[in-house]
């Protein structure tokens, strides 16, 4: 089926004096991580069934830094955002979307400092206005009658006060949504953040993503829903520290969608 | 001697008010020891969230039973304060409440400081079960043994004390009584005093009066001693906290300066240094003693009131790891202090003691357990960022001392040579697009 994906690069566009609507942060986990790139690859195929016209970076795009800022090393942030930001500038990008929530976060939030102004937004938003638009129908009863609970990415929620786009677009799944104990500004983070990912934990009784996989157990879910490739990794390793991998999936959002449109 | 009552409450007040004096100018410098941060923008949306969520008390009732009986201790702390304005025009004038005769004015607002004290004693008395009796978790943590614990109890221990003198000077004033009006609560305080001859009343009653007068101003001085500053610093606080998105970190010019130097393909690497440059002392990346904080975070140490509410939403504290943003916060404030006095102690000066905040007082891995996730900058009712410092300090560990974890510095070594946080080449990046 990837004979059917159109993913044309900025540099594509560029020699044919064209500018995108829209560029695809794809970011290092979407580009590299087994399973972050099925969440990549269903975002696309919905762009492509929107028929958006969008762009990547491709070779040309480097890691935000967002890891080694939170993890202390600004110097190696800030090159990699100026490396970025030359290559984004250059380019003329006025518009980003990105599945990754720190991503997200870094290029709206602190790129602008170092002179990367863009407008960004999460790929839940962007399928919330594809579908506000008009440019995106989602019919499909795939998951009609299924018990979906969305964990909440700190970086979306807390960090940038979105709540509701997520949750707009899993409605179209007609799915029944299900609120863990802690949600929205009260979630529990999967652990993941703050350069935890590339970590072994300190010393303590259990996993974070263990202790936010039973929040969301305890709501009896058929499927967790994710909207950042780190939380669904988390995620997936807790359902399986769990035991519950035959009964609950882990799918991030614009999978949710692909699959219901059959894509 | 008919004037030694005024005079000794004179004298009362002068030292109440000037050690209290004495000791905010020195909370004052210590917060100026932090580095400068403008925040002189955005005066509107600053005053406007010290109203929310200070005088508002918004972010308290996100958890209704401890904000509600908070509220009301605030509210009550507030109003019954108006009545001090009679005591001091008494104490120093001799006069007997000057303000009776107002009428039923007076009645009303007597009444009024009455049930919110009955309130304020009802509400302590659950904070106090809750503390002791119900021992809940976040009151347990093990940074709040010794002092902290005693703190949080004296505090209350205080309150009743307080609340209960001004009722018992109340049901003791035989005019006040007699006038029948504003004793709604008093008057069944009334009777466990009947029978008692009408000198043994007046003695309790100025006995109540003077201790209820005394009493406040030693708690005004025991303020700075205790968490309980955040009476008044919460203001200040909720108006210099961050109005940034909360995932917004800020980036360091000083880093920003050297990378634009190390980018820009017409510098020489090989140029004599400026004039007088040699004698610029390199800027420090990140904090590893409370100097190196900027002052907004100083104000907040000394803010926090040790509720607890961040380290209960904690995701590395609800795990079993040592780190609590409370103790990030309460060690800031220790180490402050101990700053403060090491300059008391040396005219002015601060002598190397020695010691510093990252390590003394926060370890490596307290700081290495934090998540980011915004949790305890969320909870904070008075907008305290206890995120900011850990960053700070891993910003120090990091950039100053190479001491990140070895996994880390993979992930950053790998960021560095191909773009990414795995050994992954950046010539393969757009490979998802056909497997």
């Amino acid at each position: 089926m990837s004979d059917l994906l159109k993913v044309p690069t900025m540099e594509e566009f560029m020699a044919q004096g064209k500018q995108p609507e829209i560029l695809f942060w794809v970011g290092s986990a979407g580009s590299f991580d087994d399973r972050a790139k099925k969440i990549t690859r269903a975002f696309v195929k919905i762009l492509n069934k929107a028929n958006v016209d969008f762009a990547v970076l491709g070779t040309e795009e480097s890691n935000t830094g967002d890891i080694a800022k939170r993890a202390g090393n600004e110097f190696l942030f800030q090159m990699q955002a100026v490396t970025n930001i030359e290559v984004l500038n250059a380019y003329d990008i006025k518009k980003i979307v990105t599945c990754d929530p720190h991503s997200f976060n870094c290029l709206k939030n602190e790129y602008p400092g170092l002179g990367g102004v863009y407008e960004v937004i999460h790929h839940t938003q962007y399928i919330n206005e594809l579908i506000a638009s008009g440019r995106l129908k989602v019919e499909g009863d795939l998951y009609k009658g299924k018990k979906i609970t969305f964990h909440d990415p700190c970086y979306l929620g807390r960090a940038n006060n979105e709540y509701e786009a997520p949750r707009d677009v899993l409605k179209q799944t007609n799915a029944q949504l299900v609120e863990m104990k802690r949600h929205k500004r009260t979630a529990l983070c999967c652990g993941a953040g703050g350069a935890q990912m590339f970590k072994e934990p300190e010393k303590g009784d259990k996993d974070v993503n263990v202790l936010r996989t039973e929040d969301a157990l305890e709501t009896r879910p058929d499927i967790i829903a994710t909207g950042c490739p780190y939380c669904n990794t988390m995620m997936t390793d807790g359902v399986k520290a769990k035991e519950k991998e035959a009964e609950v999936k882990v799918l991030d959002i614009a999978e949710l969608i692909a699959n219901t449109l059959n894509l | 001697m008919q004037y030694l009552p005024n005079i000794i409450f004179a004298v009362a007040l002068i030292l109440g008010f000037g050690y209290f004096a004495k000791n905010v100018k020195k909370l004052i410098r210590n917060i100026k020891l932090g580095q400068d941060v403008d925040v002189s923008d955005n005066k509107s949306e600053r005053f406007k969230n010290m109203a929310r969520i200070a005088l508002g008390q918004s972010k308290m009732v996100r958890r209704p039973v401890s904000g509600v009986l908070h509220v009301i201790v605030y509210v009550g702390f507030i109003i019954i304060n108006i009545e001090l304005l009679e005591i001091i025009i008494d104490g120093l004038f001799g006069t007997h409440r000057i303000f009776s005769s107002l009428g039923t004015a007076y009645g009303f607002l007597i009444g009024t400081f009455e049930v919110l004290a009955l309130l304020v004693l009802i509400s302590v008395t659950v904070f106090w079960v809750r503390r002791n009796i119900i021992k809940l978790k976040r009151f347990w943590k093990s940074e709040m043994k010794g002092w902290p614990k005693n703190d949080g109890n004296f505090i209350l221990y205080f309150e009743m004390v307080l609340m209960s003198l001004f009722l018992i000077m109340n049901a003791t004033d035989v005019h006040f009584q007699a006038m029948n009006s504003g004793n709604v609560i008093s008057q069944y305080i009334a009777p466990l005093f009947s029978g008692l001859p009408e000198t043994t009343l007046h003695i309790i009653e100025r006995g109540a009066w003077w201790l209820h007068i005394l009493g406040i101003l030693v708690f005004l001085n025991y303020l700075y001693f205790s968490k309980h500053l955040h009476i008044l610093l919460a203001f200040p606080n909720t108006y210099f906290g961050k109005l940034k998105p909360k995932g917004q970190f800020n980036n360091l010019e000083a880093v920003t300066k050297e990378v634009k130097l190390m980018m820009d393909p017409n510098v020489d690497p090989f140029a004599a240094p400026e004039e007088g440059a040699e004698d610029v002392e390199p800027a420090k990346f990140g904090a590893s003693d409370v100097q190196d904080l900027n002052w907004v975070q100083l104000l907040s140490a000394y803010t926090c009131t040790e509720c607890g509410r961040c380290t209960s939403a904690c995701p590395a504290n609800l795990t079993g790891k040592k780190l609590s943003p409370r103790k990030i916060m309460m060690d800031t404030r220790d180490r402050l202090e101990e700053v403060g006095k090491n300059i008391d102690a040396n005219n002015g000066e601060f002598k190397d003691d020695g010691k510093q905040l990252l390590g003394d007082y926060i370890t490596h891995e307290e700081l290495w357990a934090c998540t980011t996730c915004n949790a305890c900058v969320e909870e904070c009712p008075v907008s305290i960022d206890p995120l900011s410092i850990i960053l700070e300090m891993r910003r120090y560990l990091v950039m100053e001392q190479s001491a990140a974890p070895t996994e880390l510095n993979t992930m950053m070594t790998n960021i560095e040579n191909n773009g990414a946080p795995w050994a992954y080449n950046q010539m393969d990046r757009l490979n998802w697009k056909d497997e």
